[in-house]
């Protein structure tokens, strides 16, 4: 038996989650010793436990993560007002973590009273990061910026912020200068640009500045002049009228700017002021063109995010330039219109998928697809960890044969060995689920969506992914029969979401009276409780 | 494991210490009125128009809308280009309009979940592309997020304006609030063609609460919520519907054509007409020739 200050050094070692969760496991020695040495807990669903819990179990944690809604509440299938509430943790966490340095939120709700109180409550806070989250004004910006005197990050990720003034920005003292990272680029109105300047003037260790499309590029180099330390940039908007005197003081700030690896923003390009940005490119690892939609990809990096306007065209030229690789996404430009104009079709991933050998994850947007194709793609990245495709069209057939890409998605699974994350889309019979369950022995996130012939697809999955922690599905043929007799595996898991499925309201009370372990929860929106969705987390 | 577990068996059912309106919420039969910015129709049966007819007063505890537009459907669901199948769900014997689903009984007819949208232009032919077609759309697909369809709508409308010709990129939600009312409703304004089409949409959103704020029992015995139930309510001047538009003006709705409107409005919100003087001279006649009491 080690002595616990040599324990306690080994745990320290352990920063993944996971593993930290299998310590506690081993014997009630570790789980005591491991439980008062962890910094930061995570908590994937909110509705899993009780903060009060995990302050009683942890009582030294300095940050704290928590993800809300379920993933599919980005695409409006949760209805408003369903919950993800932070403010009883905020609260709890007031009480009972008074040296709370980091938050990390995903999908909640925050109100400005939550802000509020993390602003007031917290002496030593440092980072706040809200991804997804909605619920606060810039009012509540307003308390952090006046409050948190050691604020070192403050990134809003793609959040719905009420926007009351572009002021709270100005509430930063001017004897604040710790702030590292610095992300407004979903906030849609001005924020003042003075009080901007002012603040990146006075950030000595500023290393991300994302800022929001109402920061006009007439003014980008004033900025980057004073912050040539960045490693990581967002611009504002990217379009104006052509003047060399802009366009000349804009090469000079970028080309200063010796660290910058990832840039993105662009919203509204004007293509003649991108060459400005090609004296970086060659040290960029990360490039996010997807609102821009003139797209010219000579870049070396690891992470590209376009819009299809990049066509097959544009991937070929990725797939012969960008040798590293590592992240593909692409986004469609016009998702609602029936034949797009663009020429992106599977051929753009299946050259990427064959001249990049680094590639692992890939989130990607087009309107038709084969099983051959899908068999080249999985059999040329068979690294693979992550593979999302979206067919535009919901259950489309290979074009070329119009057969279900059954086979197709069950080459990736079957080839790549490594994946941890599938989405699939296009005509789907049982059959894949069959692929899936038989070979797909890691992956941990799974998303359906008109999929499937009968309760054996999911019966398949349920059954036969090991790893699975994830599962969504909407508008698939599955029912209870599939849910209740894997009753069993969904205590393993973390949530599943099924919306317009088949499963009716007996089985999930059934469910929920059967398992304790799991919270099984029924959306309605109809007064009778014809049961459709259900969201059933667990821990 | 040790930590133990909460239990919720409903959405009904939370934590004591869940933020008091989202407990308020939930309890509330208001559940009943979320997300009906969900457009839902069969293809090629109900406009928008007569959808609303077939909405039923919303009572307190009432079924919603949702079952109506159900009633009649096969069940199935067919997409504008579908490659030549059918998703086809199983059909629950034309139960739906009965309901309620006994415990036991397996299965349940999907819900459909389709957005019947209007086309604003021209539909392509002969290979030359004209304008193209938005095709029916689906509730949540595919899956882009909000933020990144509001933001391509927001390009879209400025190639708009520099004389590119392009449909709408499929949605634009903004938000709508209401003076008293306790939460905001989204709602997508591409889906709309027309001012009345876009009152009629708010008035069955907020309709419980002007109920409410009337305090009439007439209005809620009646079968039909007529269109332009909120137009009266709104030139009854109880009410006004302004926006909030591009230059973060506030201004009131009605004034500028359709398209100029979808293409600058930021948000929505139904204020009460005392609060609107000083907007535009239209609401300042509005609250003088106002006759019922405003404050409560």
């Amino acid at each position: 038996m080690f002595p616990e200050e040599v324990l306690e050094h080994v745990f320290s070692f352990l920063t993944s989650h996971t593993d930290r969760n299998s310590v506690s496991l081993v014997c009630k020695t570790w789980y005591e010793m491991e439980r008062w040495c962890r910094k930061r807990v995570f908590i994937g669903n909110c509705y899993a436990v009780n903060p009060k819990v995990i302050i009683k179990r942890f009582p030294e944690v300095k940050g704290v993560e928590l993800k809300g809604k379920p993933h599919f509440a980005d695409f409006n299938l949760v209805p408003e007002g369903w919950g993800g509430f932070v403010w009883p943790w905020v609260v709890e966490f007031a009480k009972g973590y008074p040296w709370l340095e980091e938050i990390r939120l995903k999908r909640m709700v925050v109100s400005d009273e939550c802000l509020e109180i993390v602003a007031k409550s917290f002496s030593k806070f440092r980072v706040l990061v809200l991804e997804s989250c909605d619920g606060f004004s810039t009012d509540g910006l307003a308390s952090i910026a006046s409050h948190c005197r050691n604020l070192r990050v403050l990134d809003l990720r793609e959040c719905e912020v009420e926007e009351l003034s572009g002021h709270w920005l100005s509430h930063f003292p001017d004897s604040f200068t710790s702030l590292e990272v610095l992300n407004i680029a979903c906030l849609g109105s001005e924020v003042s640009f003075s009080a901007l300047e002012r603040l990146v003037a006075r950030s000595p260790k500023l290393k991300t500045l994302r800022l929001n499309r109402t920061v006009p590029l007439e003014k980008l180099s004033t900025l980057l002049q004073r912050a040539p330390q960045l490693i990581d940039f967002g611009t504002g908007s990217y379009s104006a009228e052509i003047r060399s005197d802009v366009y000349s003081s804009l090469k000079d700030a970028f080309s200063s700017c010796k660290n910058l690896k990832s840039l993105s923003g662009f919203w509204d390009v004007t293509p003649a002021y991108l060459p400005v940005v090609h004296s970086v490119c060659s040290q960029l690892t990360s490039l996010n063109l997807s609102y821009a939609s003139t797209q010219s990809p000579e870049l070396t990096k690891i992470r590209l995010v376009v819009l299809d306007c990049i066509e097959d065209t544009g991937l070929n030229t990725v797939s012969m330039t960008c040798k590293d690789l590592r992240e593909l996404v692409v986004f469609p430009s016009e998702p609602f219109v029936g034949d797009a104009e663009v020429q992106l079709t599977e051929q753009g991933l299946v050259s990427v998928s064959q001249g990049c050998s680094k590639l692992q994850s890939v989130l990607y947007f087009c309107r038709q697809m084969s099983n051959s194709a899908l068999i080249s793609i999985s059999k040329n990245r068979p690294n693979l960890t992550c593979f999302r495709l979206c067919i535009i069209e919901p259950t489309v057939p290979d074009y070329l044969t119009l057969e279900p890409l059954d086979v197709g998605f069950g080459s990736i699974v079957e080839n790549c060995k490594q994946l941890t994350r599938l989405s699939m889309s296009g005509l789907l019979t049982d059959r894949v689920f069959e692929y899936i369950g038989t070979h797909a022995k890691n992956l941990d996130m799974l998303s359906i969506a008109f999929a499937g012939d009968s309760d054996l697809g999911l019966h398949h999955v349920l059954s036969g992914c090991d790893s699975l922690r994830k599962l969504e599905i909407r508008d698939c043929p599955f029912g209870d029969k599939a849910l209740l007799a894997n009753a069993s595996k969904l205590e393993k898991m973390r949530s599943l979401w099924m919306s317009s499925c088949l499963v009716s309201f007996g089985a999930c009370k059934l469910l929920g009276q059967k398992m304790p372990g799991l919270n099984v929860e029924v959306i309605d929106e109809r007064e009778n409780l014809n049961s459709l969705p259900e969201y059933a987390p667990v821990e | 494991m040790s930590i133990p577990v909460t239990k919720h068996d409903y959405i009904t059912q939370s934590e004591a210490n869940m933020e008091k309106k989202a407990f308020d919420i939930a309890n509330n039969k208001d559940l009943n009125y979320k997300a009906t910015e969900l457009r839902l129709g069969l293809p090629g049966s109900q406009s928008p128009e007569r959808e609303a007819a077939v909405v039923k007063i919303p009572v307190a505890g009432a079924k919603r809308g949702f079952l109506d537009t159900i009633n009649g459907g096969s069940g199935k669901w067919v997409f504008a280009k579908n490659g030549g199948s059918e998703v086809d769900l199983v059909n629950n014997g034309g139960n739906k309009s009965s309901g309620c689903v006994k415990e036991g009984v397996g299965l349940v007819s999907p819900k459909p979940s389709l957005v019947e949208k209007k086309t604003h232009v021209s539909v392509k032919s002969n290979g030359q592309t004209s304008v193209p077609v938005p095709k029916q759309q689906v509730v949540g697909w595919p899956p882009i997020r909000s933020f990144r369809k509001n933001t391509m709508a927001i390009s879209n409308t400025k190639n708009e304006e520099n004389g590119d010709p392009k449909v709408g990129s499929g949605c634009l939600y903004v938000k709508v609030s209401m003076d008293g009312a306790p939460y905001l409703r989204k709602v997508d304004l591409e889906i709309y063609s027309s001012y009345l089409d876009l009152s009629s949409a708010l008035e069955k959103m907020f309709s419980c609460f002007t109920i409410g704020q009337y305090g009439s029992h007439e209005v809620r015995t009646r079968e039909g919520l007529s269109e332009t139930r909120l137009m009266d309510l709104l030139h009854g001047s109880e009410y006004v519907l302004t926006y909030e538009d591009k230059d973060g003006d506030w201004m009131l709705v009605g004034d500028v054509p359709w398209d100029m409107f979808i293409a600058s409005c930021k948000r929505l919100r139904i204020m009460k007409s005392s609060d609107a003087i000083g907007l535009a001279p239209l609401a300042r006649e509005k609250s003088r020739n106002c006759t019922e009491p405003n404050n409560e």
